[in-house]
């Protein structure tokens, strides 16, 4: 296969489908339209299943079934949409039935705005839905990182019974650049062992999240964290950049790590011993790798597009052993690689006050960025 | 179960095979049973039970994949016709039904009840219309009517502050791609036979592939109803009947020479 030029949303969809993706749901929303676009001819084309809901709640519920029924089932959306799944979301996980998401978050909170933003950390990888309940979540700096995230996470989403969610900003769901798409999977055919397919020959199969006993909803909860924990062992990602020699680092996940890396490049070129480590996997959490990096490391800084969301799972990976800053821009608004650069050089020159918490830190220097 | 020696000829009526040999947590006098026995004895005689799917609502019924004997998922309050949207979807050749509550279909769950008929979606819903949220404990539902008592409602319901009753089939047979709609009542075994001509035709106009459809099932409840079992009967029948009247209010023609 040779390079394309893709949109972020279409090379998402395409990604999906040749990973053999079998019924798409999905509703209209800014910035992730395209991928609704895209489906509701190539999946009909292909005589698989597309669908339009009457709402992201009515998108996440026919997933829930589509899952239910044991065949690869997605769906797509923005922030605002994100939160109505939300509901749906959690009976999935207690249900552990298999299904992918990609939200490609916009700025809020409420309506918000249509620009990139990484404001549904939080949200996404921490939780939402009601419950106790962990989903794998993957955050691309590129269209083909995407693809090929994409293109392997039914795989391990199935391994695990778990929800998958593909967390992008607005800019890589709308940016076009090349891309080289794998090849197309066939379609699986055969019907997981736990899915509602009609009981013929077998015993009855009853999907459900509901557990009146607290006995045994607690049992569920404990085969729930014990299957996260296997999570958590095999399935972290991350890349590290200019990470040997690195007595300073830059941690910083999808687009604003993407940024964050011409920044380090910018100043690597003027000697200066910076790296970057960028999460792939917020969700399970590279915690090691953090705590490993701290050891060579004299100070960190954690840049994303909201107000420092990540910034407190690494705190907790680091426990203070160096000083970590934070830099972000929020409300759709993305960081330039000269303002990163100025607080790589601000790390550089220190020394860092430890004084309070690094986000009251940010408040104060960022007042005048955003205020002029 | 029984010490008396029948032979096959004796054998009049029996559990149907796609109900499960348990006792169901319904309270007494409550019609849930009845419409669960319809719905398994439909099943079996039309030979549906190794391919057919429920989906289970929140509400009384939501143990409902309990009792029955075949393939059922259970859905969030009022998602019932999304999530046999996407089973039916991807498994057209199963037969998909709901199995809903007034609060949870018309109320929580308008949204997807109406758009899940209006797409003509190919999946068959059992709607037990009993006026109240019954495992919450009685509070007011949508089907509540005007100036009835419920937890919720304790001066009678108020159409001023409350507004008014919704008559879900009324409303979805207006409707393109509604195949089939049907009222029907549990309160005498007269209505019984009836309801199960409805469900019947129902899981036909699924199985013929002709849309969305819906039988209402005008439903007891003794327990938040405050009333015994016989009284709930005929408080169905004097007071809901004329605020909902019985009748096919859509049959799409294909239907129409099996009309109840």
């Amino acid at each position: 296969m040779s390079r394309e030029l893709w949109e972020g949303n279409e090379a998402f969809a395409e990604a999906a489908v040749r990973a053999g993706v079998q019924a798409y749901f999905g509703y209209p929303i800014t910035p992730q339209t395209e991928v609704l676009e895209y489906m509701s001819w190539r999946m009909p084309e292909l005589g698989r299943v597309f669908l339009q809901a009457e709402s992201e709640l009515g998108a996440i519920n026919m997933i829930y079934g589509a899952a239910c029924a044991g065949v690869r089932a997605m769906s797509s959306t923005s922030s605002p949409g994100t939160s109505l799944m939300m509901e749906g979301l959690s009976y999935i996980a207690g249900t552990e039935v298999p299904m992918m998401l990609i939200d490609v978050v916009r700025g809020g909170p409420g309506l918000g705005n249509i620009a990139p933003s990484q404001g549904d950390y939080n949200q996404i990888v921490h939780g939402g839905g009601h419950g106790d309940y962990h989903p794998i979540v993957l955050a691309p700096a590129s269209i083909q990182e995407a693809v090929d995230l994409i293109y392997q996470f039914f795989d391990i989403i199935e391994k695990y019974r778990a929800i998958g969610i593909v967390m992008v900003d607005g800019s890589l769901g709308q940016m076009r650049e090349p891309a080289e798409m794998p090849t197309m999977r066939e379609v699986r055919t055969e019907i997981p062992d736990f899915a509602v397919s009609g009981a013929k020959g077998r015993e009855p199969r009853i999907l459900t999240s509901i557990y009146l006993d607290p006995v045994e909803e607690e049992k569920t909860n404990l085969r729930l964290m014990q299957r996260w924990q296997e999570i958590q062992k095999n399935e972290v990602r991350y890349k590290e950049y200019f990470m040997d020699d690195a007595r300073f680092a830059i941690v910083g996940y999808g687009s604003a790590g993407r940024v964050a890396l011409s920044a380090v490049r910018a100043a690597r070129a003027e000697g200066i011993p910076v790296g970057l480590i960028r999460p792939i996997s917020v969700s399970p959490f590279p915690v090691q790798v953090l705590q490993s990096a701290a050891q060579q490391l004299d100070s960190m800084l954690v840049v994303e597009m909201n107000s420092g969301h990540m910034l407190e799972d690494v705190l907790l990976a680091i426990q203070g052993k160096i000083p970590v800053e934070f830099y972000g821009r929020m409300g759709g608004m993305m960081p330039f690689p000269d303002e990163i650069f100025d607080e790589i050089k601000r790390l550089v020159k220190g020394p860092i006050s430890l004084e309070g918490h690094p986000r009251d830190r940010w408040l104060a220097r960022i007042q005048t960025v955003v205020n002029g | 179960m029984t010490t008396m020696d029948l032979t096959k000829l004796d054998l009049v009526y029996q559990r149907p095979k796609a109900l499960v040999d348990i006792y169901t947590h319904y309270c007494p006098g409550c019609t849930h049973g009845v419409a669960h026995r319809l719905v398994a004895e439909v099943i079996d005689e039309m030979g549906l039970r190794e391919r057919s799917i429920g989906v289970a609502s929140v509400g009384c019924a939501v143990f409902a994949y309990n009792y029955f004997d075949f393939d059922f998922v259970q859905s969030p309050h009022g998602r019932a016709p999304a999530m046999a949207t996407g089973i039916k979807r991807v498994r057209p050749e199963c037969i998909v039904f709901t199995y809903q509550g007034d609060g949870d279909m018309i109320s929580i769950g308008t949204g997807e009840i109406v758009h899940a008929a209006a797409r003509g979606e190919n999946i068959t819903v059992i709607f037990i219309n009993n006026a109240n949220y019954g495992m919450t404990g009685g509070q007011m539902a949508p089907t509540t009517l005007p100036g009835m008592k419920t937890t919720s409602s304790p001066k009678g319901r108020d159409v001023e502050a409350a507004g008014y009753p919704i008559r879900a089939s009324e409303m979805l047979a207006t409707l393109d791609g509604a195949g089939y709609i049907a009222r029907c009542s549990l309160h005498n075994p007269k209505n019984i036979r009836i309801a199960k001509k409805a469900i019947r035709m129902a899981f036909e106009t699924q199985l013929r592939g002709l849309g969305f459809s819906m039988v209402e099932l005008l439903s007891t409840c003794p327990t938040n109803w405050h009333l015994t079992p016989f009284e709930a009967t005929r408080w169905l029948e004097e007071k809901m009947i004329p605020y909902y009247p019985l009748g096919d209010y859509k049959i799409h023609p294909a239907l129409v020479e099996n009309k109840v």
